[in-house]
């Protein structure tokens, strides 16, 4: 009797569905054991964090909602950035860059909410014409971040891991100059951050810090799967990722596609960076850069790159995030425990390939 | 061996095969692609594990025993060999280096003078010549076959297997190779010649075994059976041999190429001043060792590669270095050399691989939109029309097997440009159509080819084998080193003319 390694000629479905499962399972044994080994009860710490995360019994009874909609303020910007990653990761363009996007899309957004009214002198001061105006700037900040690795990739073969990696520490630091120094408050009493935004710059809320962003969130996610599934584009974007060669062949344009690909990434990236300082800070200051955009990977990943997997993936993580601020509060533990969980969950699944493609026999 | 049964989900590659190999014979192994030729002996040389049987192995001593085969390595240290369809040399590396790679010697330093004289000596042997310390990239693709043989004999392995050797070479290398087979087998060893061309295995094989999906069929002697007999034995029922070419007069010219050079990946020139046209209702067959700008040739005229110099016109438009796409909507259809690289999305199901070309059109899409309802019917089509089998057409492509995987590329090929193409006219190159296909699949492949010349389009036939091009071409271009050597006449072709422009030699104007 010996295990041995077999190739499996066909992945069936149920692995599919089975090997994320299996692998979030894991890892929650295994942080249960890290808990343990620090001296904290993994189930309590378990049970403080779901609490934290979806509130308890009673909260809701007297008609608190508080944590679950401080998770979903945190899914907002997860989800649109995994989207953002997910698009591309299908093309296998590797857009590691989507924390810079986010935050160039932060900053064009404040732009255009500090200063329009400077630029284009009388225009009304409506929600309904600054908010698609923020929208679009953060966008198309977002979109020409992506886009410069992408056509270094598609015209020069420059690596885009690298790129848009190193692209998101130039973004980062602008970002930090610009709120910290150029376009710091003067009647910020010393704190860093730019003029609190006009209310026409204000997504308005749902309930608690909850905002309209969700509705955003969910029609991209929408509009994803329907580019993804449902379009000529969206099926170039599948033939590219499986078969570059493939797909030059079939005379797609490679390089128009990459372009035009990272534009949507980078936009949807740009767009969570304007959903996050209009629903949420109001002002461009400190908070942008908490790394939703690298987040976004391991959701995209986990979610095998479909944009419902993403929505979903994305309000678990943002429930182990909210879920980990609170044991660090009631318990005195390390908010870190949510991190170490996020990690060892994507490797979990990275492992889980594994399985996609061989199975195990035992043979006498 | 004795029983061996191997499953893949959803198919049985071998069934309860029995077979066996003698010292001192050279033994053909015939059968369809799939037949489990390949899964056989990669059985025997440890790729694979074998879900039911035995292998009995005799050693030098004349014991027979019961060997258990669990990898690559341990079939060499038993002695057995073999020589892949895609060679496993390190180009950059010398003869005598890639005759030791992966031995574990245990001495620190490598004795090169000693490595050489052994290679010279086994070379001296069995009258394979090949220069030891010669690098790999400079041998052209015969004498790296012979590499691949000698690393087996420096290996002293016992038993060699061959896969298709022959698919790479030219008619005289054929000869020279099926010689050294036989002075092997003279020198004790045992050889298991891979292959479905009836020819070669009638002129050096001993004992032929033939298998068919899966099963043995028959182990007969070379010397009582011949060409017709294996073929009946091989598809199971009775293949006729006859001309298959096209008889009417073709038309107007479809493909013109004047005068294109090319170079390849590396920048080096692939092309040089070709110049032929293709008419419709013609089959223009390009004959030639492979590498010498076929492949090149094939991607300049779908526009899958940049022309340094010339022109392109496809049925009058001048398409020189205009992309694929342009090529595509002008009406060329392509059927790519590398159908698993190129032609199919291996992971993408089959009705995806289906509407690759003609996702663009309104049969099946709208606007920006793609019309689901509409590619299901499309795909369906397909595979009735092209009796392509595949448990139904969202089945992975690469699940398919090598005959129906080139059945859904031509129904694409040939459907996208009924539906996109100019009229019926159009051009379809056709690059080894026919490659590792069974003699089932390959005559369902050329009968549609010749149905499309019929139509009256123009085919450019790209291959290797002589014999397809020679049967049914309407004329034929002979490649050597990126130049066309003379075009004949596919009605007065004389294969040893033609075998002399293959190797570069100057034939007077026919």
């Amino acid at each position: 009797m010996k295990i041995v390694i077999e190739s499996r000629i066909e992945t069936p479905r149920i692995i599919g569905v089975l090997v994320p499962v299996v692998s979030v399972g894991l890892a929650l044994v295994f942080g249960g054991i890290l808990m343990a080994v620090v001296g904290a009860d993994p189930i309590e710490t378990y049970s403080a964090m779901a609490e934290g995360a979806f509130g308890s019994p009673e909260q809701w009874k007297a008609g608190q909602y508080y944590s679950i909609t401080e998770t979903l303020v945190k899914a907002i910007p997860l989800m649109l950035t995994g989207l953002a990653v997910g698009v591309a990761f299908r093309m296998l363009f590797w857009n590691i860059g989507a924390e810079g996007q986010l935050v160039l899309g932060g900053v064009s957004a404040s732009a255009i909410a500090l200063w329009l009214a400077d630029l284009v002198p009388g225009v009304p001061e409506s929600a309904w014409v600054y908010l698609p105006v923020m929208a679009i700037a953060g966008i198309i900040a977002g979109g020409i971040w992506a886009v410069v690795p992408a056509i270094l990739k598609a015209y020069l073969k420059v690596n885009e891991i690298i790129t848009t990696l190193m692209l998101n520490y130039v973004a980062i630091l602008w970002y930090q100059y610009l709120f910290n120094v150029a376009w710091k408050d003067p009647d910020g009493y010393g704190f860093p951050g730019s003029a609190k935004f006009g209310e026409c710059c204000k997504i308005a809320r749902i309930s608690g810090r909850l905002h309209w962003g969700l509705g955003i969130a969910f029609v991209s996610a929408i509009a994803m799967w329907i580019v993804l599934d449902k379009t000529k584009w969206g099926y170039q974007i599948r033939l590219i990722g499986e078969n570059t060669s493939a797909a030059r062949y079939a005379g797609i344009n490679i390089g128009k596609n990459i372009v035009g690909v990272m534009l949507l990434s980078g936009g949807l990236a740009g767009l969570a960076g304007m959903v996050e300082v209009a629903g949420i800070s109001h002002s461009l200051q400190e908070g942008l850069n908490v790394g939703y955009g690298f987040t976004a990977i391991i959701i995209s990943w986990l979610a095998r790159l479909n944009p419902w997997g993403i929505v979903l993936v994305a309000n678990m993580f943002a429930a182990i995030l909210v879920g980990g601020d609170q044991i660090q509060m009631t318990m005195g533990l390390p908010g870190s425990v949510a991190h170490v969980l996020q990690g060892t969950m994507l490797f979990c699944v990275l492992g889980g390939e594994f399985f996609q493609r061989y199975r195990l026999a035992v043979k006498r | 061996m004795r029983g061996i049964t191997k499953r893949f989900p959803g198919v049985i590659a071998a069934d309860q095969v029995n077979f066996s190999v003698r010292k001192g014979e050279v033994h053909g192994l015939l059968g369809e692609n799939g037949a489990g030729k390949t899964t056989l002996m990669s059985i025997l040389c440890g790729l694979y594990m074998p879900d039911a049987g035995e292998i009995f192995l005799g050693s030098r001593e004349g014991t027979v025993e019961k060997v258990h085969i669990g990898s690559p390595r341990k079939a060499i240290e038993l002695g057995i060999g073999m020589v892949h369809q895609h060679f496993r040399l390190v180009q950059s590396h010398t003869v005598a280096e890639n005759c030791i790679l992966g031995l574990s010697d245990k001495k620190m330093m490598i004795d090169r003078k000693e490595i050489s004289d052994r290679i010279t000596g086994i070379g001296g042997r069995y009258r394979i010549h090949i220069e030891p310390n010669s690098y790999v990239w400079q041998l052209s693709i015969g004498e790296q076959q012979r590499v691949e043989i000698l690393k087996m004999l420096y290996r002293n392995a016992d038993i060699l297997i061959l896969d298709e050797p022959t698919a790479v070479l030219t008619p005289l290398e054929s000869q020279e190779l099926g010689r050294t087979l036989r002075t092997m087998a003279k020198e004790g060893k045992a050889v298991v010649f891979i292959s479905h061309k009836l020819d070669e295995v009638m002129a050096f094989t001993d004992r032929v075994s033939v298998l068919r999906n899966g099963k043995n069929v028959k182990t007969v002697e070379t010397k009582n059976t011949d060409k017709e007999r294996l073929a009946n034995l091989m598809v199971g029922r009775n293949v006729v041999f006859a001309s298959e070419r096209p008889v009417f007069k073709p038309r107007n010219k479809l493909l013109e190429v004047t005068g294109v050079t090319a170079q390849n990946d590396k920048g080096v020139t692939a092309l040089v001043d070709v110049t032929f046209s293709v008419k419709s209702g013609e089959i223009l067959g390009v004959a030639g060792v492979s590498g010498n700008g076929q492949q090149e040739l094939a991607e300049v005229v779908t526009g899958l590669r940049k022309s340094t110099d010339g022109t392109v016109k496809v049925g009058g438009v001048d398409l020189t270095n205009k992309t694929a796409d342009k090529f595509i909507s002008n009406g060329v259809g392509h059927i790519p050399g590398d159908r698993i690289g190129v032609g199919l999305a291996g992971n993408l199901p089959v009705s995806d691989n289906l509407i690759m070309k003609a996702f663009r059109s309104d049969v099946v899409s709208k606007g920006i939109f793609l019309r689901h309802d509409a590619i299901r019917d499309y795909s369906n089509k397909l595979i009735e029309d092209f009796d392509v089998d595949t448990p139904d057409r969202n089945t992975p492509v690469r699940n398919l097997s090598g005959g129906n995987q080139q059945k859904a590329i031509l129904a694409r090929e040939i459907m996208a440009r009924a539906e996109q193409g100019p009229g019926d006219n159009g051009l379809l190159v056709a690059v080894q159509p026919t490659r590792g296909l069974d003699v089932g699949a390959t005559e369902a492949v050329r009968k549609l080819l010749l149905a499309q010349c019929m139509q009256g389009n123009a085919i450019l036939l790209i291959s290797d084998d002589l014999d397809e091009i020679l049967s049914v071409s309407t004329n034929i271009a002979v490649m050597f080193s990126g130049k066309i050597m003379g075009i004949v006449d596919g009605d007065y072709a004389d294969i040893s003319e033609i075998g002399i422009m293959m190797a570069g030699g100057n034939v007077n104007e026919i």
